[in-house]
């Protein structure tokens, strides 16, 4: 078996639309400098670096090289990681790999992206197989909006049931998180008033488009213990990236592909009752509809019912599954970092780091990725290398 | 470390125009790959795709082959690299002990992209791009310092592609089994000075597959497990320059953590072939230095010695190499493959006698800043 494995620091840009001060290369030396102080380690201490980004966004063709100056990588190994949007929690797992593969110590994973750069939908719509579903599946929200539409259908869920994850995320990234990017509170009636990006889906019900890095450091087991008394020990990891054609993944609600990555993870950590067991959690939610129609995927609640347990307030601050104290991405969206954000939130939960958005005495945490093709990641953090 | 074979590969007949597409060529060696090892797709538990997607002109490109490649229904990820970092990150999901099996594809088509624009974007947006910097031109600087600091001359650069050209004839993936003399290679058009067509890897459609496996998995394989003995990967900085682009350092500090890792001390002795990733005819002189087969500088009069030519004692480049056909991202992954071939002694008339332990070599970015070596034994 591999090593056990730890997450010994994390760091983050304060995210924004536009930060035109900093190039890319600017944002990931940010996002380093305070993973490094968050651990008190050096570059010099890490063994090799994982980096990745959407390359269209920016129009960077080898970023893996490119990025070197942003991570002082010279003479370090260093590998790119990209699948879309579960770009940033792949870069975890890969960073994650390389720790429990034995042949490397420290592992540095870096996801960054500058949005304000590009044209985020012209770059996207490319991602769609060009003859058969470019034409009316381009963009991220297509998918998204024909998945809430038949979630709706099917359990009677409706538009102000997702708003009401809007309403909880930007209120927690607004009260709670200096590094989020949306720092406003808004109303159920806000977003209802808001217009539609493609129906049933609001613009306030959507994630915005961020620039800003993310930077999280994992090392073996030996080298975490020294490096902090309390790290945060990845319990599992699932993936679930099947899908090629976007037609074959959203026929049904609910995400099939977080069903399995969730429940893979569950399984690595020894998880069976995931709503009582985890304490806190950091979920790619690129639209509020997903925090309604995913939940029953992750084994939070029954099937159909995501509007109930939403309602519940249950997933608030305070109530018993904080679901994004963060604000999660509804509130930032620097799309190859944000997927790495789950994780490194997640992490801080677990090592009692989180500051404002700390859940009290949160001990197991779950983070998600979501991108690509309907696809998903899902990763389990601990405060102790095993459940109790 | 737990022991890690390759058990199974595949490669696609290398061409400029393939007419299948991208996912078609991924499936097909994938496919081939898993008949190879005498494997089914149920026996994977898990994938690594290598894909980008500026050559593949489409933005999360690794969705282009996620079916193909096997990944429908086992984790995966996807290195968006050259193919020895995909096999390097299969490797190392394998000791993290999480799976056995890792199928790794990696495939690319240059001939429906901009070569030229492509790799323009790998230079500086602001600073460098608008000086029409790309792969050959970029090269070119870097053929140019090394040849003038070492007395490297076109000679023996086009010494690399005659002889590997001359290697292709026995591949029957290559692009370009040439029969050239060094005369047509210095004759051959100019591109870049110093570097002329005949100095120069093709354009090419293709892929690649191999699969890994941890030892206790191998059991019911059909073939002979090949063994990943060492692996090290390394990057130079970013602007050229910034960049002593004479330098070998990455690869050098690359190559000391495979060989430390093999227990290789003497690298010219104990390395029966190399496949090394030549897109360049200058660039196999100088990844020699690099690997530490000869001194810095050396290169050129290694070429001039014969020992890199078939028969002599150290082949470089049996298959054709790089300069023989160069799909972008599948061609590391290629020189792996090629490698097992000739040590499980399945290498046709391209076998090297008596293959016991052979290097693969894969790059990054502009001018080898990038460097990936696997030493691997039968």
């Amino acid at each position: 078996m591999g090593k056990r494995t730890a997450i010994v620091g994390v760091g983050q840009t304060n995210h924004r639309s536009k930060i035109p001060e900093c190039n890319g290369q600017e944002l990931i030396a940010i996002a380093v400098r305070r993973a490094l102080d968050s651990s008190g380690l050096t570059i010099k201490d890490i063994d090799a670096v994982v980096v990745g980004n959407m390359d269209h966004f920016e129009s960077i063709n080898y970023v893996d090289m490119w990025s070197v100056l942003g991570f002082a990588g010279y003479m370090k190994p260093v590998l790119k990681v990209t699948t879309g949007g579960t770009t940033g929690s792949a870069v975890g797992h890969a960073a994650f790999y390389h720790a429990s593969s034995g042949l490397f110590d420290v592992v540095l994973a870096v996801g960054w992206e500058q949005n304000s750069e590009s044209d985020t939908t012209a770059a996207i719509v490319t991602h769609c197989e060009p003859l058969i579903e470019r034409d009316f599946y381009g963009g991220a929200i297509g998918g998204l909006a024909s998945q809430y539409s038949a979630y709706m259908d099917g359990y009677g869920a409706t538009e102000e049931d997702a708003a009401l994850v809007s309403v909880r995320d930007r209120h927690n990234a607004a009260l709670y998180n200096p590094y989020a990017h949306l720092r406003k509170t808004i109303t159920v009636e806000d977003v209802m008033s808001s217009p539609y990006i493609a129906y049933p889906l609001r613009l306030l019900h959507m994630c915005p488009r961020s620039d800003g890095a993310c930077a999280v450091i994992f090392a073996g087991e030996e080298k975490a213990k020294r490096i902090t008394d309390r790290p945060a020990w990845v319990l599992g990891v699932g993936n679930s990236h099947g899908t090629t054609y976007l037609g074959d993944a959203i026929a049904m609600p609910g995400l099939p592909s977080l069903e399995k990555a969730s429940r893979d993870a569950y399984m690595m950590a020894g998880i069976s009752n995931p709503f009582k067991q985890i304490d806190v959690a950091e979920l790619y939610l690129p639209s509020a509809s997903a925090g309604v129609a995913w939940m029953e995927s992750m084994r939070f609640c029954e099937e159909g019912e995501g509007p109930k347990f939403i309602k519940s307030g249950v997933t608030n601050m305070g109530g018993e599954l904080p679901i994004n104290p963060s604000g999660g991405v509804i509130a930032t969206n620097c799309i190859g970092a944000t997927g790495l954000i789950r994780i490194g939130e997640a992490a801080l939960q677990v090592m009692g780091k989180a500051e404002k958005r700390q859940v009290p005495a949160a001990k197991v945490a779950l983070a998600t990725g979501f991108g690509g093709c309907l696809w998903s990641d899902a990763t389990i953090l601990g405060s102790k290398p095993r459940l109790d | 470390m737990e022991r890690v074979a390759i058990i199974g590969v595949a490669q696609t007949k290398y061409q400029r125009n393939n007419p299948s597409s991208h996912d078609e060529m991924a499936f097909e060696v994938a496919q081939k790959a898993l008949e190879d090892a005498g494997l089914s797709i149920e026996d994977i538990d898990n994938t690594v795709t290598c894909t980008n997607d500026f050559w593949d002109g489409r933005t999360i490109s690794c969705m282009t082959i996620t079916d193909a490649s096997g990944s429908s229904k086992v984790p995966t990820t996807n290195v968006e690299g050259d193919g020895t970092l995909g096999a390097l990150m299969g490797l190392m999901r394998i000791l993290s002990g999480h799976f056995k099996t890792t199928l790794v594809v990696a495939q690319s088509k240059g001939s429906v992209g901009i070569p030229g624009l492509i790799t323009n974007a790998i230079f500086d947006p602001l600073y460098e791009r608008i000086l029409g910097l790309d792969a050959i031109n970029s090269a070119a600087l870097q053929a140019r310092i090394y040849m003038s600091k070492y007395g490297i001359t076109e000679e023996q650069c086009a010494r690399v592609s005659v002889k590997n050209h001359k290697n292709a004839k026995n591949n029957p993936y290559a692009q370009l089994p040439l029969d050239i003399t060094v005369k047509d290679v210095l004759k051959s058009r100019m591109l870049a000075d110093p570097i002329k067509l005949l100095d120069t890897s093709p354009v090419s459609d293709g892929a690649c597959a191999v699969i890994l496996s941890r030892q206790s998995a191998t059991r019911k394989i059909s073939r002979k497990p090949i063994w990943i003995k060492g692996v090290g990967h390394c990057s130079d900085t970013y602007h050229l320059g910034d960049r002593d682009l004479s330098d070998v350092s990455a690869l050098k500090t690359a190559a000391k953590r495979t060989y430390d890792m093999a227990g290789i001390s003497n690298p010219l002795k104990e390395i029966s072939l190399a496949e090394v990733y030549d897109a360049f005819s200058y660039m196999e002189l100088m990844w020699m230095e690099g690997l530490g087969f000869c001194e810095r500088g050396g290169g050129g009069a290694l070429i001039d010695s014969g020992i890199t030519e078939m028969g002599g004692s150290l082949p470089v480049n049996p298959s054709g190499g790089v300069l023989s056909a160069h799909p972008v991202l599948a061609a590391g992954l290629a020189r792996i493959a090629e490698a097992v071939l000739q040590l499980r002694g399945e290498a046709g008339s391209r076998q090297v006698a008596g293959a016991k332990v052979a290097l693969a070599h894969g790059i990054e970015g502009a001018c080898g800043q990038g460097h990936c070596v696997f030493v691997l034994e039968r």
